[in-house]
């Protein structure tokens, strides 16, 4: 967690640098885990 | 784009293009009111007029600088920049396979979307000789990919129990030969549960998922045997003991909560004192004309619940207790790349589900719907155009989507749910939007609360340091 006076940011904010290396597609399906009903994509486990 | 929010006494700001995840004092989050993608490095003199009262001069400038410096970091209005990866949201391999191996039920569920089980089609069962082809269904159209999920499901899959250990077989057989590892997961209702079946369960399966809605009451007024009685008795020693020898292999106790029992928190916690630890429990989807279903007006009153639950979570955790809520997990650093966010769950391009009969639909919630019948695995039709159909089917083509801050975390929502309760798998259904906008809202602020009182990396699940909550 990177601390500022005003500002915590939580995280790395890699998203766009996710898209670059991503779309290997060996993760699971959204809907295969515990689901089944609606989607949820971002509570998934990358597989790299 | 940027998405700020209040919750559990936290000022949250999510930069929707980075990812980027900020805690804010209240002058920051005050100031922001004023910024937008074109900020300057100097402070607007209109900024300090507008909160000059509330907060001094030079602390407005201080903040607006901090500010300024995550914009210029990337990490605050960063540009959308997706398009170019957009030809890499397309066709894809399938990858992941719903085998409804029974559309038979020894359960009479009152909200079953597969209308109590055999989708409207006539109680059966599949044949091995289906089974076997939906395997090499399978294969055949993964192209490169390693890793295929095969999920039995139905109706309740244990009524084909036989069928389901030979199909596990004969994929076991061949997938060596083809370079591919088959992981299978199995969706009960626990009724047929026995010794043998468990600990086969436990060897052969990646993932166990088991329906269970909570307290006794909540279960058994809706989750009925065919002569009107409750199962809660009979699957809740089954399910402690499966899990009990589960070892590391994942599971989910997966709940439905429906207008019936709208302090669903409680059902969430009576998980956790039957012994559970890896929890599901999603709203349930249905025609809103019915008594039980949840309802665009019944939303003030989930989202009050989502917010205990996630209060609830966030004392559990700082106790060092540990439960895992699979619709609030996120992760903020390791989570899914933006191609898999972007391209959906899915379904009818990387997932398809397979009946009996041997037809083929774009996932498990189609099935029954013939227009969306994509081909049968008997006389070897596919209908690849309506699979680029759904390949299509991403945030940036959805209108609703393309401008939303939830957009990388819902990746589109369900298009089943799109297409039974809007009519077009590309026009969102607002109540659910609606309810997966607030989860997420709960989930960040969980990664908030438990940062802020260090306990962010105490937990003690597999793969969670950064991932569970």
């Amino acid at each position: 967690m990177k601390t500022a006076k005003h500002i915590k940011t939580l995280n790395q904010a890699n998203l766009k640098e996710s898209a670059v290396k991503g779309g290997c597609g060996e993760c699971q399906a959204s809907c295969q885990s515990a689901c089944k009903t609606s989607c949820t994509v971002a509570n998934q486990k990358c597989e790299k | 784009m940027i998405h700020k929010y209040k919750l559990g006494g936290y000022n949250i700001c999510l930069d929707v293009h980075s990812g980027a995840v900020h805690v804010l004092d209240d002058i920051a989050y005050d100031i922001l009111d004023f910024c937008d993608e074109s900020m300057t490095e100097k402070c607007p003199e209109e900024i300090v007029s507008g909160l000059v009262g509330k907060y001094d001069r030079d602390e407005i400038e201080e903040t607006y600088s901090d500010l300024y410096s995550l914009k210029e970091n990337g990490q605050l209005f960063s540009p959308d920049d997706y398009e170019q990866f957009s030809d890499m949201m397309t066709k894809a391999p399938i990858k992941s396979m719903c085998i409804n191996i029974s559309h038979d039920c020894n359960l009479r569920c009152e909200y079953c979307f597969a209308a109590k089980g055999d989708f409207g089609q006539g109680r059966c069962l599949m044949s091995l000789e289906t089974a076997k082809k939906a395997i090499d269904f399978i294969i055949a159209n993964s192209g490169t990919r390693h890793n295929l999920e095969v999920d039995f499901f139905g109706g309740e899959p244990l009524m084909n129990f036989e069928v389901v250990k030979q199909t596990i077989e004969y994929a076991r057989s061949i997938e060596k030969k083809y370079n591919k590892n088959f992981r299978f997961t199995i969706t009960t209702n626990g009724l047929l549960l026995d010794d043998e079946k468990t600990e086969y369960i436990n060897r052969e399966m990646n993932n166990a998922v088991l329906s269970l809605d909570g307290r006794k009451e909540v279960n058994d007024r809706l989750r009925i045997t065919p002569n009107g009685k409750g199962c809660y008795d009979i699957i809740v020693p089954k399910y402690q003991k499966l899990v009990a020898g589960r070892g590391d292999k994942d599971y989910y106790i997966r709940g439905t909560f429906t207008k019936y029992n709208l302090d669903f928190t409680e059902d969430v916690l009576h998980f956790k004192e039957l012994g559970f630890d890896q929890l599901s429990i999603e709203p349930v989807v249905s025609d809103p004309n019915l008594d039980y279903s949840i309802k665009y007006e019944d939303l003030p009153r989930v989202f009050e619940e989502y917010e205990r639950l996630a209060q609830t979570i966030i004392e559990s955790r700082k106790k060092g207790e540990y439960f895992n809520f699979f619709h609030f997990m996120i992760d903020l650093n390791q989570g899914p790349c933006a191609i898999k966010r972007l391209r959906g769950c899915g379904c009818g391009n990387e997932y398809v589900a397979v009946t009996p009969q041997g037809d083929i639909y774009p996932c498990h919630q189609f099935v029954g719907h013939e227009e969306y019948r994509m081909g049968n695995l008997h006389d070897g039709t596919f209908n690849t155009d309506m699979k680029l159909e759904f390949a299509k089917a991403n945030v940036y083509s959805k209108d609703n989507c393309k401008n939303c801050w939830a957009k990388f975390y819902c990746s589109g929502g369900c298009n089943a749910n799109n297409y039974q309760y809007e009519g077009d798998i590309r026009k969102s259904h607002k109540t659910s939007c609606e309810l997966e906008k607030k989860r997420l809202e709960c989930a960040i602020m969980i990664k908030a609360a438990l940062a802020e009182s260090g306990d962010e990396t105490q937990c003690d699940g597999e793969d969670c340091i950064s991932s569970c909550i």
